[in-house]
Formats: structure tokens, C-alpha cells, sequence
């Protein structure tokens, strides 16, 4: 068995045992990226130097028989989480001379155990997009057909993991930006709760939405990288107190348990292929013991039109900061205020950002509030009545991820109304702060990857992935061809 | 002119005490080198996140029981977008529509007599950066010690008609945070500033007219200007006929007037919204209930205490009253010498003359309690003169030595060396027969010259009381 097709509890073992040093698992995975990420483009820096400093200091720590969970696993980082003293673009130009001054929590959670950051993944812009070919550097290519997307925004990262370019992976995930490139390439990925894993230190999209989380090769792995990155952070106002063991049901049997099947997430606009995957899989979970019942929740019709509103409307706000006065890409030439804020913003950001601005930024005046943000605000309430209605009676909810496998580059991610109905299927659960994981439950006569979510209410984060880990437990995936 | 009655209402932003910044843990203190009292998170870089500081709202709390507020049990923090340099997230951390403070009310004593003015809310939010100009090499430079420092923004209803009215407002609101100790409310380092809302209403008119926002007042004085320049400017447009467009001006300190800034038109599309970051604040009853608990004595009992315990008259007890560390100092002092009304005048008069000039701060006097204790009472038992006391505590201040060292080393101390005196009294009296015999046929009024002339050759040093004794003694003799 190659290194990279092992499980992080495997690579744990071989490290623990001295088989295995994590200088050279780290050399590894350099070797790889260095051989193999010119067809992927899926980071925009690596850190060789530090990821070697770092397994070094990693090995120290095994040898004193301190080793943590995630102690020397070589590891990726999508391009919007700020490690100190190295370049965080956030896909931009805008930030392309950015290095920021301090770690986001969940770096300093990872450097803490002596995790390996191998380095930075593209992203679409600022992780607004669902293709990652809105990335001012590298637009990353799926490694299962290299003419198709991985799948966004953190598709620089879906890709390194299933391209096995780094054991394990952190994305983010505002309206599917995990779940939708973890389904395109044929991974596992998770946004837990709302709220349960610190956003300090994450470049801002849609702060009532964004989320950090977990991509890897199974949910038992993104369980065990979530007890690491989870739980309270007084930098973050927003983080929850509330204690979760990712990896608390793991392995319990599912039987009894009752499976929500929304009618409206498998009617038109899902690709066949993807709907008779899906539903395959809630008969496996029927013969697992599992009560399937069909659900309905009205308001999902609604649900692109309040994300997107919602989403950009903070998007604006949050990107107002980029003056080119403190940091980031500044218009050199400009004589006053004005040309040097309209410039700099002129250049420094893509079409996608600056659509994503005027929307929300319309969305948000006086005149226009009303008739879109108030009622964007309304739908989310009723998204989130209607979950909660759903979670009254059942433990899961089971969807598919994305209406279509994914698609070819060029085919629709210069169609903005098209890519935005394309997030259909993941942005409710950001909407309502919900746990949600992707894992592939199919390939289509492409052999391209479907992935389906299973989505739990607001702390159930270990259910969800107790239902996901029972799914794969007898799921057998392709790696891709490289 | 009289037909028009000016309608006021003021934007106090007072800056609350406390020891770090409103959303990240960077110390609040006054000046400091520029951009070093910042931090990411103040300075709004890429990926941090505001934490909101508790004791900001525990201030607020006090500051609204203290200005009769009601304390508004949900409350959320909000975003308010515009791009200004001196703004580095382009958004300002503020409450737009649940603020912690709801309607309250002050009572002042204007320039027509006792006014409840009416507070419509209050709201904590973040203060800005300071932007320098450099004309020379024509640049703007961003100082960023500033952003985030905790400001709690009180907004009265347009309750006052008069300048007058507004400072007394200003000195009152001012007066209740200090006590309050929630604010140190010092207008010359900017932890008090305010807006003017202004517009003039026909005496027989119901609707109230155009409002005009003057923006840029730095000090008491400027406010006063600034409101009686827009009363007068105003009132001449309406008298001419002319339109009075609803504006922001500013007040030109140099100039004495307003100019435009920007008119309606031009004004903010600030689009609140609820900020994301923070969740919003929920106050219970038992919070409030210890917050009260912790208020410290409060303005009106005070004046109460002056008034009725200490017989001081109105106008006194309210100068001592104003500003908390004056009135503290006061209480310490009749602790020492409880001469109430002598003490009081001393401050009202001398002391406060020292702070309105700038000279010595009303909190951190540049003497003790102790030491004025005893200036007031070698004044008032005639052990030095009342202008040599005055001129003592001038010295108090300059060299901070004590009044009795002071006394000595200047020769203030009264003499009361008889035979000195009645050798003066009796040459006065042997060189002015022609008054002497005027007094002495009547006129009564010449005894204050000879008292005078007395006085001038003992340079000052003795008792008037003596010399009276002694020259009466002198007169009585001749008739």
C-alpha cells in the first residue's frame, strides 16, 4: 500500500512505532506535490522549509511518547485562514502581497499538536464561487478528469486530498464551499455547527455563514481533525460553549434511527444520475436498520435568492476594508482618496467579488432594504422553522450535495444565475447554522464522484458523521488516475 | 428675531472609562505615539474578529440609570458602512435600532429657569482613527490610537431653545457620567464631544423647521459660538424669505461660523445591518439591580446635601456640584474644615478660574485637601488677608509648597504687633486732621479712608480688625 492511501489513524500508528519518521512523510508529500501539482494547480504556495521545521519538531514530540492526534500528519490549508509570516492571498489579487501577523485559532489548534502545514490551497476568489476558476492563481483542475472542476470555493483543497497531495485538509464553507468540491472529487468534507469552530482568523465572506471544517478521505478523519480545531475561542464572539466530541458516536450502531428525505432536494434541476446515487444509498440505509421518511421544506425555492442576498450583503461589508491604505494590493499612481480607493478596488478585485458587491450592496440600501435583505432575513427564519420542524421527529436529513457531478471547465462558471442554482442543494445548512458532511455515494457512467450530505440539527455534529462513517464503512472508492 | 425659537437637540459622544478598547484588549488611554495603541483587530485586518469588551456594557448601563434611561433588556450591535480613511473596516461598530439605553430625561437649570430635556436613546459604539493633514507635503496621514476606543453616543430629544440651554445640557449629562464613573467627560481630550441638531421654529408655527447638523465643536466655547452664529445665520435667511437647506457644517473655530460640509443630498447610505460578529446583548433584571448597586452618590443628592445640609444657595452648589471632581474635592475639604459656605466661595471663585483657563485639571488638582483646608481657614480667621490668600494659592499652584510655608516666605502673615500698629494709626491721624476733623464732625464715611490709609502702610499685614479696634480707640479720644 502506497503512504498516501493511508488513513491518518494508520499514519498515526507508523509514526508512533518510529516505521515511519514525519520528516519523511512530510519529504513525501513535498515529492508528490512537486511531481504532481502542475496538472492539479491545486496550491498556491507550499511551505517546504517550515513543513520540514515543523516534522522535525514533530518527530521530537513522538519520540517523547507526547504525540497528539494530529502530531506530524502532513496536512493542506485553503488560502483563506491566516498563518503567521506566510502569504494568505484568499485567492486574490487584491491580497497578494498580504502576510499576516497572526494565526487563525485553528492554526494555532493545529501547531499546537505539531501538525504539518505543507501549505496553502487556491480557492476561488475570497471563496466565492462553486468551480475554484475564479482563484487568481491557480484554477485547480479535479484530479478524477482534469478537464473538469473540482468543485468550489475550496477546491484547491478537495483536490490536493483526493489528488493525495496532502493527508488531510481545512476548507470553508459559506454556502457549500466544503461539501460541494468534497462531493466533485470524491472525498469527505464537513461544516460542523455554527459557531463550534473559531472563525478567528478566517478572511471574512458572509460571517453569519462562513464556517471552517475538515476534508479528508473519510468522516472517522474529519472527526478526529474537528476534536482538534473544535471548541471555544474567546477570539471569536460568536463561538459556542458548547462541548462537542466529534468522535463520540463513531462506530454506534445506526439502527432505528429515523432519515428525513426532502422531497424538494430530488425533484427537477438534480441530475438523474446524482438522484437514483442518492436514493441507492437511503436503501443501503434501510437495510442498516434505518427508518427512511420523506420530508418536505417549502421554503427551499427561496433559499438561493435569501443565501445570496444574505451572503453578499455581509461580502460587502466585510470587503469594504480593502482600501489599499493598511494592507494588500494598493493603485500606486492615485492623487487623492477617492482615485486611490476606486482603483485599488478596481484592480485588485475579480468580476465575481465585484458582482457579489453591487449585489449586496444594493441589497442593503435605503429604499431596496426592505424588498431584499428584510426578506432574505424573513426566509431564513422560516428555513430554520422548518428544520427544526424536521428534526422534531427525525435524526438526519439526507440529500444529495450537488445537482450534477462535476462539470466540465467553461461549461457554466462564466453563468453566474447558473452557478448560483448549482449551490441549491448546500446553502440551507449554512443558513441555519446546521452540521453537514459530504461523502461520495456513487460515480456516475463517467466515473466522476456524486456525493451525497447527511445534515443533523445545530450539536449533532457526531451523528452526522456517526450516519456518513456507517455509509463508507462498506463503500468502496476509485482514486483518481494520475 | 424674537419671533423664531431656536430648536435644539444634541449627539453627546462621551468616551467610556474603561482600561481596554471595545472590541479587542488594546489599553485606552489619551495620546501616545501615532499607531501605537492599535492592534489588528482595531486596525481591521483580513480574518480578526471584534470580542465585545462587557465592562462597555456595564458602563452603558450606568451612564443610562444615571441619565434616567430606560435600560433596554435585548439589545444588538450593528454595522453602519461608510469609507473614510480614518475607518479601517469602511464600517463603524454601532447600535442602530435596539440600543442599550432607551428614553430618559435631565433636569437643568438654563437661562429660563429649571427644563426637563428629554434623552431619546443612547448607544455604545467604537470611535474612529484621526486623519493628520499635512499641507506642506500634501499628504493625509491615518493615526488608528483611536479606533475602537468605547464612546457612548446620547441623543436628547430637540429639547433646548438657547445656547445657553445647551451647555447647561452639556454640563449636566457631563456631571451625571462623571459621578456615574463611567466617563471623565474632559471636552480638551476629546472623551466629550458633540453635535448640534439646530432649526428654527416660527413662534405660531406647529411643524418644525429645516434642521441643519453642526458637526466639529472641540469645545464648550465653540459650541455656544456655534449655536448662537446658526440662530443668527438662520433667523436671517427665514427674515429674507430665503430657503434653509437641510445640511451637515461645519463650525470654523478661527472664523467664529459654519460652512457646509454637505447638503441632504450628498448625505450617507450608511446600510445598517445587524453585525454579524456580535450576538446580541441580553441585560436581566438581576444586572441592572447590581449595576444600581455600584452607582456611586449621584449629582442630585448632592445638590441636595449642599442646599439643604450645608445651606450653600443655589448657584454655588450647582458650580460645585457640576463636575465630580471639584465637588469630591469639596467634600473632602469641609471634612477638614467645615466652614461650608467659606470653602465654596473659595472654589467657585478661585479654584474654578484656574480650571476654566486651562491651568489646573478639576481632577487632578495640583494640591491636597489638607492644604486647602488650611488656606481657607487662615483667610477666613484673618491669618493672611483675602488677597494675599488668593495670591497663595497661585503659589500653591506654581510651586506646590504649603500655604503656611508660602505665608512666611512672602510675608503674608497678618502682624499683630500692637504697638506697630498703633504707631501707624496715630501718624495717620496726626497727618490727615482734615479728615479726622470731618469724621469727627459727622462725616462717617471717612472713616473707610483712614482705615485705607492705615491698611497701605502696614502693607497689608495687619488685622483689619485691630486696626479698626485701635483707630477707633484713637478717634473716640479726640471727640
Amino acid at each position: 500500500m502506497e503512504l498516501c492511501d493511508r488513513n491518518i489513524a494508520e499514519l498515526r500508528t507508523l509514526l508512533d512505532s518510529k516505521e515511519l519518521s514525519s520528516v519523511e512523510l512530510t519529504r513525501y508529500y513535498l515529492n508528490r506535490i512537486e511531481k504532481i501539482d502542475a496538472q492539479i494547480d491545486s496550491y498556491i504556495t507550499v511551505c517546504a522549509d517550515e513543513a520540514i521545521q515543523a516534522a522535525k519538531k514533530a518527530d521530537e514530540r513522538i519520540a517523547k511518547g507526547q504525540a497528539k492526534a494530529l502530531t506530524g500528519i502532513p496536512i493542506s490549508i485553503k488560502d483563506n485562514m491566516c498563518i503567521e509570516g506566510i502569504r494568505t492571498t484568499c485567492g486574490s489579487k487584491m491580497l497578494e502581497s498580504f502576510i499576516p501577523p497572526y494565526s487563525a485559532t485553528v492554526i494555532h489548534k493545529l501547531l499546537n499538536e505539531q501538525a504539518v502545514i505543507l501549505g496553502k490551497t487556491s480557492m476561488d476568489e475570497f471563496a466565492m464561487g462553486g468551480s475554484t476558476q475564479t482563484s487568481y492563481y491557480k484554477k485547480t483542475k479535479n484530479p478524477h478528469d482534469l478537464t473538469r472542476v473540482p468543485g468550489g470555493s475550496s477546491g484547491g483543497s478537495a483536490a490536493a486530498v483526493a489528488a493525495r497531495l496532502s493527508a488531510i485538509s481545512l476548507g470553508s464553507d459559506t454556502g457549500g464551499s466544503i461539501r460541494q468540491p468534497a462531493a466533485f472529487c470524491g472525498i469527505t468534507g464537513m461544516k460542523p455547527t455554527y459557531g463550534s469552530v473559531s472563525r478567528f482568523g478566517l478572511i471574512a465572506f458572509g460571517s453569519s455563514l462562513d464556517q471552517i471544517g475538515p476534508m479528508a478521505h473519510s468522516a472517522k478523519e474529519c472527526a478526529t481533525i474537528l476534536n482538534t480545531i473544535g471548541g471555544y475561542d474567546c477570539n471569536d464572539g460568536t463561538s459556542s460553549r458548547q462541548e462537542i466530541d466529534f468522535e463520540s458516536l463513531l462506530g454506534k450502531d445506526i439502527k432505528g434511527m429515523i432519515v428525513a428525505l426532502p422531497k424538494e432536494f430530488f425533484e427537477e434541476g438534480i441530475d438523474k444520475e446524482v438522484r437514483e446515487s442518492v436514493l441507492a444509498a437511503a436503501k443501503k440505509y434501510e437495510e442498516m436498520g434505518v427508518c427512511i421518511e420523506e420530508v418536505s421544506m417549502p421554503s427551499l425555492k427561496y433559499a438561493i435568492a435569501a443565501y445570496y442576498l444574505l451572503s453578499s450583503a455581509e461580502a460587502s461589508s466585510n470587503l469594504s476594508r480593502y482600501d489599499g491604505i493598511k494592507f494588500g494590493y494598493c493603485m500606486p499612481h492615485a492623487k487623492t482618496y477617492k482615485e486611490r480607493i476606486e482603483r485599488t478596488r478596481r484592480e485588485g478585485f475579480g468580476d465575481e467579488v465585484k458582482r457579489r458587491i453591487l449585489l449586496g450592496t444594493y441589497a442593503l440600501s435605503s429604499g431596496y432594504y426592505d424588498a431584499y435583505y428584510k426578506k432574505a432575513l424573513y426566509i431564513r427564519e422560516k428555513i430554520k422553522e422548518e428544520y427544526n420542524k424536521i428534526f422534531e421527529r427525525c435524526d438526519v436529513m439526507l440529500t444529495p450535495t450537488a445537482p450534477t457531478v462535476a462539470f466540465k471547465r467553461g461549461a457554466i462558471e462564466n453563468d453566474p444565475v447558473k452557478m448560483y442554482l448549482a449551490d441549491i442543494c448546500t446553502v440551507t445548512v449554512n443558513i441555519a447554522g446546521l452540521p453537514g458532511i459530504s461523502t461520495t455515494c456513487g460515480y456516475d457512467k463517467d466515473n466522476m464522484p456524486i456525493g451525497m450530505s447527511i445534515i443533523g440539527k445545530a450539536f449533532d455534529d457526531a451523528k452526522v458523521i456517526q450516519v456518513a462513517d456507517a455509509f463508507e464503512k462498506d463503500f468502496i472508492r476509485k482514486a483518481p488516475s494520475l | 428675531m424674537s419671533s423664531y425659537i431656536p430648536v435644539i437637540g444634541l449627539e453627546i459622544h462621551a468616551q467610556l472609562l474603561t482600561q481596554t478598547k471595545i472590541f479587542c484588549s488594546c489599553e485606552v488611554d489619551f495620546g501616545g505615539e501615532q499607531n501605537t495603541r492599535c492592534c489588528p483587530v482595531c486596525a481591521g485586518f483580513p480574518g480578526t474578529l471584534p470580542v465585545l469588551n462587557q465592562e462597555v456594557v456595564k458602563c452603558a448601563i450606568k451612564a443610562g440609570l444615571a441619565l434616567g434611561c430606560e435600560i433596554n433588556r435585548y439589545s444588538k450591535i450593528d454595522r453602519k458602512n461608510y469609507f473614510y480613511p480614518d475607518l479601517p473596516k469602511a464600517y463603524q461598530i454601532s447600535q442602530f435600532d435596539s440600543p442599550v439605553c432607551l428614553s430618559g430625561k435631565v433636569k437643568i437649570e438654563g437661562d429660563k429657569g429649571e427644563k426637563e430635556i428629554r434623552i431619546h436613546h443612547a448607544h455604545i459604539e467604537e470611535d474612529a482613527g484621526k486623519l493628520i493633514h499635512d499641507d506642506i507635503e500634501n499628504t493625509s496621514l491615518a493615526d488608528y490610537n483611536r479606533c475602537g476606543v468605547p464612546l457612548l453616543e446620547i441623543v436628547s430629544e430637540p429639547d433646548m431653545s438657547s445656547a445657553e440651554e445647551a451647555r447647561a445640557y452639556i454640563e449636566k449629562v457631563s456631571g451625571l457620567l462623571q459621578y456615574a464613573g463611567v466617563s471623565l467627560c474632559r471636552m480638551e481630550e476629546g472623551s466629550l464631544r458633540a453635535d448640534v441638531n439646530i432649526s428654527l421654529k416660527h413662534a405660531d408655527a406647529k411643524e418644525l423647521g429645516t434642521k441643519v447638523e453642526i458637526k466639529n465643536l472641540n469645545s464648550m466655547k465653540s459650541i455656544v459660538r456655534a449655536i448662537d452664529y446658526e440662530i443668527e445665520r438662520q433667523t436671517k435667511l427665514l427674515t429674507t424669505g430665503e430657503p434653509i437647506v437641510q445640511e451637515t457644517r461645519k463650525f470654523n473655530d478661527n472664523r467664529g461660523v459654519t460652512v457646509s460640509m454637505r447638503s441632504k443630498e450628498d448625505a450617507h447610505d450608511y446600510r445598517y445591518f445587524k453585525e454579524p460578529d456580535i450576538i446580541p446583548v441580553i441585560i436581566t433584571e438581576e444586572d441592572i439591580e447590581k449595576l444600581s448597586k455600584e452607582m456611586p452618590v449621584l449629582i442630585d443628592e448632592r445638590m441636595q446635601l449642599y442646599t439643604k445640609e450645608y445651606g450653600l444657595n443655589k448657584a454655588d452648589a450647582q458650580i460645585v456640584v457640576n463636575e465630580k471632581g471639584i465637588s469630591d474635592f469639596y467634600n473632602d475639604v469641609v471634612m477638614i474644615y467645615p466652614n461650608y459656605k467659606a470653602v465654596a466661595n473659595f472654589i467657585v471663585v478661585e479654584i474654578l478660574r484656574y480650571v476654566n483657563e486651562g491651568e489646573i485639571q478639576s481632577n487632578h488638582l495640583p494640591f491636597s485637601a489638607e492644604a486647602f483646608a488650611t488656606l481657607v481657614k487662615m483667610s477666613e480667621e484673618d491669618i493672611v488677608n483675602k488677597n494675599n490668600a488668593k495670591a497663595i494659592l497661585k503659589l500653591m499652584i506654581e510651586s506646590q509648597k504649603g500655604p503656611m510655608e508660602i505665608a512666611k516666605e512672602q510675608g503674608y502673615l497678618m502682624n499683630d504687633n500692637t504697638d506697630e500698629i498703633k504707631e501707624v494709626v496715630s501718624s495717620v491721624v496726626s497727618e490727615f486732621t482734615e479728615e479726622v476733623t470731618g469724621y469727627l464732625a459727622g462725616k462717617e464715611k471717612l472713616f473707610g479712608f483712614l482705615m485705607g490709609q492705615c491698611s497701605k502702610r502696614l502693607a497689608g499685614r495687619a488685622n483689619p480688625k485691630t486696626i479698626k479696634e485701635i483707630l477707633e480707640g484713637e478717634l473716640t479720644k479726640l471727640r
